[in-house]
């Protein structure tokens, strides 16, 4: 599966919607999301893909994620980043 | 109603082991943020912390009186013979016999909760010390005490997370206030700045990884901070009658809950509980020289505290806001206790404390953070602020003891 695929799958769980109707620009805030639903979501993706992502809301310059794309570009930027280790 | 005198401080803080040496470094603004130094650190990516350094639990308790203490009772136990030490009141008063004690904890005994599950899942030691549930109570730092010092009046623990402390005295305040009470013992006491409490925190992202700097434009989130404070809270009567010396009095206590997101503040609740603790004092806002900010120093509480006090204060003038975060860190159930200490300081000695490491005040937010230094200046009276995860909120006010009946 994709990377696509797995972060469509744990966003749609988060928010008990089909993941089907989601895509790369689906907008969080508009999906639904509140507060607490974007660090759930951050913590299902460290687990699913092993990595950690350094996000933190007080940070202006940490990693923004407003849309499904910016979770899998986060996501596939962690996993090249391990690889070239 | 009864006048209620504060008329004792005690606290242990990272820059401080009394409440006079607190209170000096958080004027002065001299952070007492530093490296993380504990057990299993190796677990914790956050760097840093406000940790009470240099501490040496054999300076205060003989090892058998240890061996029942965790840290958290440890602080709130020195901090109480400080208090009331320096209330002068006499050990046999009779009113200090039956006083209450009420003492705000965020989560308890934590050390021994980290220590015993390191052992146990960590170890695999199939036993821990016998003490170790009346360690780690949450009523634990309110029951010691009350054997330490012989108060035998109503004594227990309220959990509001970061507002514990501030309810605790708000409980207190109203006991001697309603006459039930003529002396009170209240505070608030945490230390759990632990590998597994630590893990936890990381993962709500809201941690700092260089400082704290409330109302900052760069503001980086909260750090984590650990100590007690207790105040001695007394009928006006009963303390002028003993020739005291009235620190200042508190005058009104709002408490309400937001009843809608578990982490974000809610700007009408907040505001309301700000008014709720006015109208109790029966002050109104031009009569507020000073409100000690809640001031975690996260995005979130910087707009929405900033957003409420505005609001509160529209069409008076504004008072000078501060945060002693920036030095003490966010001791969590201690704090609303520790920030009544240096909101009682500060209408003593008449001297606003600064907000330290406040480098760029956010011209957005609209309000005067003392970001320069302390600022000597007329304080008539005070608001001090506590919003608790689960959308507690607790506002005191407090009275320089001159302040005209």
């Amino acid at each position: 599966m994709s990377v696509l695929e797995r972060v469509k799958a744990i966003v749609g769980k988060q928010i008990g919607r089909d993941p089907a109707s989601l895509d790369d620009n689906s907008d969080l805030a508009e999906a639904g999301y509140e507060s607490l639903d974007v660090i759930e979501t951050v913590f299902a993706i460290e687990e699913e893909f092993g990595i950690d992502i350094p996000f933190n809301a007080n940070v202006g310059d940490s990693v923004q994620l407003r849309t499904v794309g910016d979770i899998v570009t986060v996501v596939e930027d962690a996993l090249a980043k391990r690889q070239s280790r | 109603m009864k006048r209620v005198a504060i008329t004792g401080l005690g606290a242990i803080t990272p820059v401080g082991k009394t409440a006079p040496e607190s209170w000096r470094a958080v004027a002065a603004g001299e952070s007492g943020i530093g490296p993380i130094d504990i057990e299993r650190g190796d677990l914790v990516t956050c760097p840093i912390a406000a940790q009470v350094k240099d501490y040496d639990p054999a300076d205060h308790f003989p090892a058998r009186q240890l061996a029942m203490l965790d840290r958290v009772s440890q602080f709130a136990v020195i901090t109480a013979r400080e208090a009331l030490a320096h209330s002068g009141i006499d050990r046999d008063d009779p009113a200090l016999r039956q006083a209450p004690t009420i003492i705000g904890v965020g989560v308890g005994g934590m050390q021994t909760l980290d220590d015993n599950f390191a052992r146990l899942y960590g170890e695999g030691k199939p036993r821990v010390h016998p003490f170790s549930i009346p360690k780690l109570m949450t009523n634990a730092p309110a029951s010691q005490i009350t054997m330490d010092l012989g108060l035998r009046g109503m004594a227990l623990a309220v959990a509001s997370a970061c507002a514990s402390g501030a309810h605790a005295l708000g409980l207190a305040f109203k006991m001697v206030r309603s006459g039930e009470a003529k002396i009170a013992v209240a505070g608030g006491a945490e230390a759990c700045i632990t590998a597994g409490t630590m893990v936890g925190w990381e993962a709500l992202r809201v941690l700092s990884a260089d400082t704290c700097r409330p109302f900052s434009r760069n503001r980086s989130g909260l750090v984590i901070g650990e100590g007690a404070a207790t105040l001695i809270l007394e009928e006006w009567d009963h303390a002028r009658a003993r020739g005291a010396t009235i620190l200042a009095e508190l005058t009104g206590f709002g408490a309400n809950a937001d009843a809608a997101d578990l982490t974000s503040p809610n700007a009408e609740s907040t505001m309301e509980a700000m008014r709720a603790a006015l109208a109790d004092a029966r002050l109104s806002p031009a009569d507020i020289d000073y409100v000690n900010a809640h001031g975690t120093g996260t995005a979130m509480n910087d707009e929405v505290e900033s957003a409420v006090i505005r609001a509160v204060f529209d069409g008076a003038p504004l008072p000078l806001v501060s945060s002693v975060k920036a030095v003490l860190g966010h001791s969590l159930g201690a704090a609303g206790a520790l920030e009544a200490v240096m909101t009682v300081k500060a209408l003593q000695e008449q001297l606003v404390p600064p907000t330290a490491n406040c480098t760029d005040p956010d011209p957005a937010l609209g309000l005067d953070f003392v970001a320069e230094g302390a600022r000597r200046t007329p304080v008539r009276h005070a608001l001090s602020n506590s919003f608790a995860f689960g959308g507690l909120n607790a506002v005191l006010a407090f009275s320089a003891a001159g302040s005209p009946d």
